[in-house]
Parts: structure tokens; sequence; C-alpha cells
């Protein structure tokens, strides 16, 4: 370690918002460049560190907000709730999660469905929430997406889906490896009727719902430094027996791979999504 | 023949009964009553064991290396059976084989996860766990069934798709994802057979039809019951409480509506019966065909829809 290292480290101890000991809904420390942010400032700049760039992990709410048009977006499919249909029983019961998750967040799963506009253009949305059981696919996520979907078969509006995901919810079993068939049949009719699908895959968006409609859309857009994986990088680092390289299975990864088209910045994503729809969608007006 | 763990006290009879006729042969003595007696404690045991099956021990008979594997059983249901190879972009996956096939009248495209049964063929095979590479020539050969008007059967057998790093950098998630929505379009009717492991996504991955068969021994899936524990119950070793807890046996899979029947195994395992195993797979192929064979291909594409759009339990 250089001299220069150590100072550097000795700063960055300094700045640390342990010591600094503020109130946590005012101020926000950087997750990734231990920055403090003063809470107001970043949500004016979508949840994206003005430091470092640093995309934080955002609920369904703040993403309404960030990128729909104000106060268009209309909720729909509230009321599809999920079940404990196999009785299953881990650490404790799927029943047990549900009820506390659901109370948490006020919410019935971990997905929220609905009609807005993105800079005037009307689209059906689906918007996954990280935060609630890790986002896990089960029959509720599936059903919802492929309502959203075929809403858009009838009515012909582009569809967005914002995904952030651990992948299928192991308490629903086989059920929810189900909806990955399910969301992707959709999809297919969707394509028939010409009506453009766009897929954000946001942080993270790994196992089945990264194999199934998040990696389908006619335009893939990733927020930057997203993990997006089918396998996990800690499995694969156990099947392969080496260290991953560094920005393994990151959005800038899968961009330089093929597997994206492109790597927005929250910032910059309600104009891009604007543009893109009314570029490709054939039963949409072109604005002058 | 492996021994799986819960065989143990039966192989042990087994044992005595042999050394018994050893010594009878040997010294010449009548031990007919003792080993007659033993015989019959032993095919009580048998029956005892093999009709009340755990999840956890039929996963054990999913996953025994002498498992019937697609390229035997393809070979021993299908007149005539062509391989073909490759996915025209990159590499011929060996962990699924595929081609064309007649049996009886019909001609069909037929395409399997591949496992071996030893360690040489399972390193060569991957042990049936595919790449991109693999889906993506079973997804070419498919589309040629579409083109040519020729039925898809599926043989899914495999742990899970591979979790690699070039299995990713080339696209595993799209690969899976691309086949779900295909399969969903074709006006072709599939039959698909889960003959041994269903592991998750990479085994629906080929597993999009019209029909579903689990082998009685089978298991599907949509995570390993050792990777369910460790993240679940946070202890790997809990497999068999997960393999419960998840219901993954061919009844179980056909109760929720996943699978539509069960093809019989002889007693013990399909490992103790090839060709019976392919007997009754091939007797629900042919049956099938027949039926699809009067519907009109827009009829076909619907009840696949039907099928997979009403999957799930929901309050709403």
């Amino acid at each position: 370690m250089s001299i220069i290292d150590w100072f550097a480290k000795k700063e960055k101890n300094i700045s640390s918002a342990e010591r600094l000991n503020i109130p946590g809904d005012v101020w926000v420390k950087c997750t990734s460049c231990s920055e403090i942010l003063f809470q107001k400032d970043l949500d004016s700049h979508c949840k994206v560190c003005s430091k470092c760039g640093f995309h934080f992990r955002i609920s369904p709410a703040e993403r309404i907000r960030y990128i729909f048009d104000h106060e268009s977006f209309v909720e729909y499919d509230s009321n599809v709730g999920p079940v404990d249909f196999l009785g299953f029983f881990d650490t404790e019961s799927y029943s047990d999660r549900i009820r506390k998750a659901q109370q948490k967040f006020d919410r019935n799963d971990a997905i929220v469905s609905g009609v807005g506009s993105i800079g005037s253009v009307p689209v059906n949305a689906s918007i996954m929430d990280f935060f609630y059981m890790g986002g896990s696919m089960g029959s509720v996520v599936g059903e919802k997406i492929t309502r959203t979907i075929e809403r858009s078969i009838d009515d012909l509006k582009p569809v967005v889906v914002f995904t952030s995901s651990g992948g299928a919810r192991m308490q629903e079993g086989i059920m929810s490896l189900m909806q990955m068939a399910k969301t992707s049949a959709a999809l297919e009719r969707l394509a028939e009727k010409r009506v453009p699908y766009i897929s954000v895959l946001c942080d993270p968006t790994t196992g089945g719902t990264s194999a199934s409609f998040a990696i389908l859309g006619d335009v893939n857009i990733a927020e930057p430094g997203a993990l997006i994986s089918f396998a996990g990088p800690r499995v694969i680092e156990q099947t392969i027996r080496q260290k991953l390289p560094k920005g393994f299975q990151r959005a800038e990864f899968l961009l330089k791979h093929g597997m994206v088209d492109m790597v927005v910045d929250r910032r910059q994503l309600r104009e891009t999504l604007q543009t893109l729809l009314q570029a490709l969608n054939p039963h949409g007006v072109l604005a002058k | 023949m492996k021994l799986l763990p819960f065989e143990k006290p039966l192989a042990e009879l087994y044992d005595k009964i042999e050394q018994l006729r050893k010594l009878s042969e040997e010294g010449n003595i009548d031990l007919s009553g003792e080993i007659l007696k033993i015989e019959q404690r032993a095919e009580k045991l048998r029956l005892e064991i093999y009709k009340n099956l755990n999840p956890s021990q039929i996963v054990q008979i999913a996953r025994h290396p002498n498992r019937p594997d697609s390229g035997s059983l393809i070979r021993l249901i299908f007149d005539t059976f062509i391989e073909l190879h490759g996915d025209r972009l990159f590499a011929d996956d060996p962990a699924i084989v595929g081609g064309v096939g007649t049996l009886g009248a019909a001609r069909v495209v037929i395409v399997g996860h591949q496992k071996g049964h030893d360690t040489k063929e399972n390193i060569f095979r991957n042990f049936g766990m595919p790449n991109p590479d693999g889906y993506r020539k079973a997804l070419r050969l498919m589309q040629m069934a579409e083109r040519f008007r020729m039925p898809i059967i599926t043989f899914i057998d495999t742990p899970g798709a591979y979790p690699g790093l070039e299995a990713e950098e080339r696209g595993q998630a799209e690969a899976i994802a691309r086949n779900l929505r295909e399969m969903a379009g074709f006006s072709v009717p599939i039959i698909s057979f889960v003959i041994g492991e269903g592991g998750s996504g990479g085994a629906l991955g080929i597993g999009v039809a019209n029909k579903l068969y689990m082998l009685e021994n089978a298991v599907y899936s949509v995570i390993s019951p050792e990777g369910c524990a460790s993240i679940l119950f946070r202890d790997a070793k809990k497999a068999d409480v997960a393999a419960n807890a998840m219901k993954i046996t061919a009844p179980e899979i056909v109760k929720l509506g996943v699978a539509d029947g069960i093809i019989p195994e002889p007693l013990g395992g399909g490992h103790h019966d090839w060709k019976a195993v392919a007997f009754e797979i091939e007797r629900a192929i042919t049956s099938d065909l027949d039926i699809f064979k009067s519907k009109a291909e827009s009829e076909i594409k619907q009840q696949r829809y039907d099928k997979f759009r009403k999957m799930g339990v929901f309050v709403s």
C-alpha cells in the first residue's frame, strides 16, 4: 500500500455515515462510493448517486414517479394475490411470509401493473419489486405479467416491463416454473399482433425471470450495473471452481455480449423509452 | 448395478440367499426350506420398499446411473432415427441429442437431454446440462419440424441448464426464453416425457408441450432439492425435506395439472428394464399422435396456449 492509498483510505473512513451519526431519512450513504447524499437530491436524481452514478434499487412507486407522466398511471389487477397451495414450510411457512410481506408493503405481491403514459405514449406496464420476497416470480407475478401482455393484445398499446427479481418463487414449486412458459407464450401472441414490447432489466434480474419475459423484449434495456444472469455468480463459481472476472454478468457485460440493446442511465430512461416507443409502435401516432 | 442406499436391506437378503445356495451346493446339504423362507421375506420387503418410496428415494431412482437415457430410448422406440448435429451458430452440444425419425406412418422430430452412464460418458455429455448451443440446436430442429409438418417428441432428463461462464456469455437465459416463446407458437403437436430429472428452466426449455408425461419415477422441479435446501433451509443436507416440500414426484405434478399422465415403470425403477419403459412410451406416443392427426393446426396451437395459460394458483 502506498502512502497515497493510505490517505485515500483514511479519507473514506472519515466520511462514513456511522461516524457522522446522521438521521437516515434525511441523508443516505451511497452503497457504492459511500458518498453522503441528501435524500431529496437523490430523489430528484431518480435515486442515482450524483457522484458515482450508482443506481439504487427502487420501489415500483418510485419507478412510476420517475418514468411515467405525472399522475398518468392507473393500477390494475391489484386484487390478484398469492396462495400457499403447497402448504410450504421452510424456516417459516409460506403463508406467514406472504402475510408479513403484505403487511409491510401494503400490496398483494412483488409486482404492480397498470396503464399509463411515458412522454404521452400510452403503454401497459408491469413493474417488479425486488424488496418484496426478492421479487420472486410465483403464480401472481406470472399471471399479472400475462394479463398486462393480454391487455396489449387487445388494445394494441406497447408493453413495458421493469424487471427486478431473483427468479422463480420456490415456495410455489413447479407452478412458479410454469409462469416462465405462460408469460413467454403470451409474448409470442403479442408479437403476432405486431405490438412492441420493451423490457427494462433492473438490478437484479436472474434465474427464471431472466430466462423468460425479461430477455424477450423487442428492445432490451438494462440499467447501469444491474446484475443480469441465468445462474447466480456464486453457483457458477462453485461449478467451475474459479473466480469470476470483474463486471461479469453486469449490464455492461451483457451489452458487450449482445444480450441487451443498450445500457441507459435511469435519469435518461424516460426520454429513451418515449423515443423508442414512438419509433416502434405501428399502432401509434407520431407526435409532431 | 449400483445399489441405492435404501435398497441395502434388500441386497443383504439376496446376499444371504446366495451364500446359503453356495453352502448347500458345496456341503451337499438341503437348505431349500431356509432359502425359500428368506426369498419370501425378500419379496415382501421388495414390495414394501418400492411401493412406499418417498420423494428423496424417487430422486435417487431418477438419477440412477443405469436409468434409460434419451438416446437409448429413441433407438428402442422409433423404427428409424437419424441424429442431426449443431446449432449452426457456434457448436454442437452433446448434452442435447436430436434428429428425425419415423414411428409407423408418422414422421417426427425428436429432441432430448442426454446423460451418460459412466464418468467418461458423463463428462462428454456434461452430465446432461446443456449450454445455450444445445437449446439453439433443439430450436433449429423444432423449427424444421414446424416447416415440414412433423410432430415433435421431446425427452427431458437434466439436472438443469449448465451454470458456466461461457454459457452465460452466450446467453443461457436468452436461449431458454426464446425456446419457450417459439414452442408456444408451433402448430405441430409437441409431446414431452420427463424420463428422469426435470431440472428447472433447463428442462422447460424443451418442454412447452401439448402433452406432458412423467415417468413413474421421474421428478420435475423448479430447483434441485439440494439447491432449494441450501437457499431456503440454509442447509444443503436438508435436500430430502426440500424434495418433500416442493412436490416434485409424478403423481404430485399430475395433481397440480402440470403433467397429463404417468408412464408406468418396472418395479424398482426403469433401470431394471429399458425395453419395458420404451414400450410404454411408444404406446403413449402412438395413441396421442392418432388423436392429434384429426386436429387442425390452429386447434393444436390453441390447446397448448390454453394449457399453460391456466397454470397458476392465486386469489382475485
